[in-house]
């Protein structure tokens, strides 16, 4: 390359414009995510945009300057493709919520590592507030983000028990770790000789606030938490590209806060919550499981596989309602097989798809999908409710506060006013359980007193294979 | 680049994460969810950045482990979208075909009616 050439390459304005199509890229390709049949394409051409932003950092001038700056570069890139690419080939589809919490929750440690970087290479120096504030900022966010990933992560993967874990005065604990980042922060952007101790007491604080705050959070409200924590370290991102004068990063930082938010407001909507009583830990704990588990109860009618067989033969419209217990059981395949047995005998099957069923957004549409099931049987809340009066029998599998009545009809209840899938509308109800131990929350599900309910109990995937062969022998 | 300037920038480019995000059906939320975790991986930039002022062990070892992580995020993040979202595509389907449905509504139901790979 001739020595002009290479001016050219690393003058700012072009690295700048570089930029700019890169983050071109990033939002032309997530607006193809809007539909399954241009989304493959959009995720290539944000990846592309990626890689041009690399490229165009690359050629910085002076980014490489130094005899083990490009060799240290080589180093990361190479330890993090070296496990980054195994772990997401091998992933199993039932594992994507750990899997996105962990991926979000090495990012999130990135940025706070990068910040903590920034602020020792000041160190003693002046540092512009413009600077200092961005970094100190994503020094705390990101922190909080990494340590908060890595506890959804444990608990997801069952490392840690899936309940809300709780201190007494966890919130008075964590505004009080809030507090002391925060005021670090302020201390040391007011200036203070003892640099080097403030900015390790901000990433320990917000460390252990990262913890603190996820810790009580119960599997169901997994989705919601792990939107937050992406949207947490997509604007510590951003923050970093202020600090730093990067435009890829401000942008491409800012979309991801953007798109973050949007999905927690809808997640925290479909349970009828807001966000700050979900991260103040799992269905208020003090209200202290109400109701008795069982004690109204009733009978429970459990059925066999034969007869749910029969049952679902002679059906006209059959609705599959999902949850988080076929995902545990991996049961999706066996779905699609079940599904695919009613359909030849000319019955019209559908999903039903609640949008907080599982641990993530879309948590039921990835498996499925997995198993084939064309997404047009797919449906969301909204378009199946109405069907439920005229579907003949309706088929819960391991999901239980999403179709729990009581959301509708108990004032007292810690899940009401939780938009519900209407299953209780069906004309009858067969319900797919490991046990009669009650949800996540200890919340009793009336559905499966009523009447019209059976219940079939084992494991989801063996009972759905179990039905299937008895609907073929029919 | 002056503050003002950026703060323009991050307002604008929240505007433009709000528009394109909310037009994503429920459908394809995971993907969506892991996409944008992969391009939240971009802080690997500032690792590269830093790295030639870099002074001392710590503070290498740090970028390195930051650089280490960035990859982990973009790469991971972008393949296992990439793997997701193959699933989404339309296989040849010998099943009998769907039955048509009057209660499809707008949005998600209309831009999965489009299926052209």
């Amino acid at each position: 390359m001739s020595v002009l050439g290479t001016i050219f390459l690393q003058s700012p304005s072009f690295v700048d414009a570089m930029y700019i199509v890169a983050f071109s890229l990033f939002i032309y390709g997530m607006s193809g995510l809007t539909g399954p049949a241009t989304a493959v394409r959009g995720n290539k051409i944000a990846a592309g945009g990626m890689a041009l932003a690399v490229i165009a950092t690359l050629l910085t001038k002076g980014v490489l300057h130094g005899s083990s700056t490009p060799w240290l570069i080589l180093l990361g890139v190479v330890l993090g493709t070296a496990i980054g690419v195994p772990a997401a080939h091998r992933v199993k589809m039932t594992q994507m919520p750990q899997m996105v919490a962990l991926f979000n929750g090495v990012g999130g440690g990135a940025v706070a590592l990068i910040a903590w970087v920034e602020y020792r290479h000041h160190f003693g120096g002046s540092f512009a507030l413009k600077v200092e504030i961005p970094s100190l900022f994503a020094a705390i966010v990101g922190s909080v983000s990494f340590w908060g990933s890595n506890i959804a992560f444990a608990k997801l993967q069952e490392i840690l028990p899936g309940r809300p874990i709780k201190l007494p005065g966890q919130s008075a604990i964590n505004l009080v770790l809030l507090l002391v980042a925060a005021g670090s922060a302020v201390v040391l952007a007011a200036g203070t000789h003892s640099q080097a101790l403030f900015i390790l007491g901000i990433l320990v604080a917000a460390a252990v606030l990262g913890n603190m705050v996820v810790l009580p959070i119960g599997g169901a409200d997994m989705p919601v938490v792990i939107s937050l924590l992406n949207a947490f370290t997509g604007l510590s991102a951003a923050a970093t590209g202020i600090a730093l004068d990067n435009y890829a990063l401000i942008v491409a930082g800012m979309i991801v806060g953007a798109s973050g938010s949007i999905l927690t407001n809808l997640m925290a909507k479909a349970m009828n919550r807001s966000v700050p009583a979900i991260v103040a830990g799992g269905f208020g704990g003090a209200v202290a499981a109400p109701v008795g588990a069982g004690a109204e109860g009733g009978t429970v009618r459990s059925t066999s596989a034969q007869d749910v067989a029969i049952q679902l033969s002679y059906a006209r419209l059959v609705v599959i309602a999902p949850g988080y217990g076929m995902a545990v059981a991996q049961a999706q395949h066996a779905v699609r097989e079940l599904e695919r047995a009613l359909e030849a005998k000319g019955v019209e099957v559908k999903y039903a798809i609640h949008p907080v069923a599982g641990r993530m957004p879309g948590h039921m549409n990835v498996l499925l999908a997995e198993a084939d099931v064309p997404y047009d049987l797919l449906r969301e809340m909204d378009d199946i409710n109405p069907e439920f009066s005229r579907t003949d029998v309706t088929l819960v599998i391991g999901a239980n506060d999403v179709t729990n009545p009581a959301a509708k009809n108990e004032p007292g209840s810690p899940i009401y006013g939780m938009p519900i899938l209407e299953v209780d509308k069906s004309a009858a109800v067969v319900v797919l359980k490991r046990s009669m131990a009650s949800g996540f929350a200890g919340i009793d599900n009336p559905l499966f007193y009523d009447p019209k309910t059976s219940l079939l109990f084992g494991d989801a995937k063996a009972s759905v294979s179990e039905i299937t062969a008895e609907v073929q022998a029919l | 680049m002056g503050i003002v300037t950026e703060l323009a920038i991050l307002v604008l480019a929240a505007f433009v994460g709000f528009e394109v995000i909310s037009k994503v059906p429920n459908t394809l939320h995971t993907p969506l969810m892991s996409g944008t975790n992969a391009i939240h991986g971009i802080v690997v930039l500032g690792g590269l950045l830093l790295m030639h002022e870099a002074s001392g062990v710590l503070e290498h070892v740090l970028l390195v482990i930051a650089v280490m992580f960035g990859t982990i995020n973009v790469i991971g993040g972008f393949l296992v979208t990439d793997r997701m979202l193959e699933m989404f595509k339309r296989k040849p389907d010998p099943a009998p075909a769907p039955k048509d449905d009057p209660v499809d509504s707008a949005g998600a139901g209309a831009a999965d009616k489009k299926d052209g790979e």
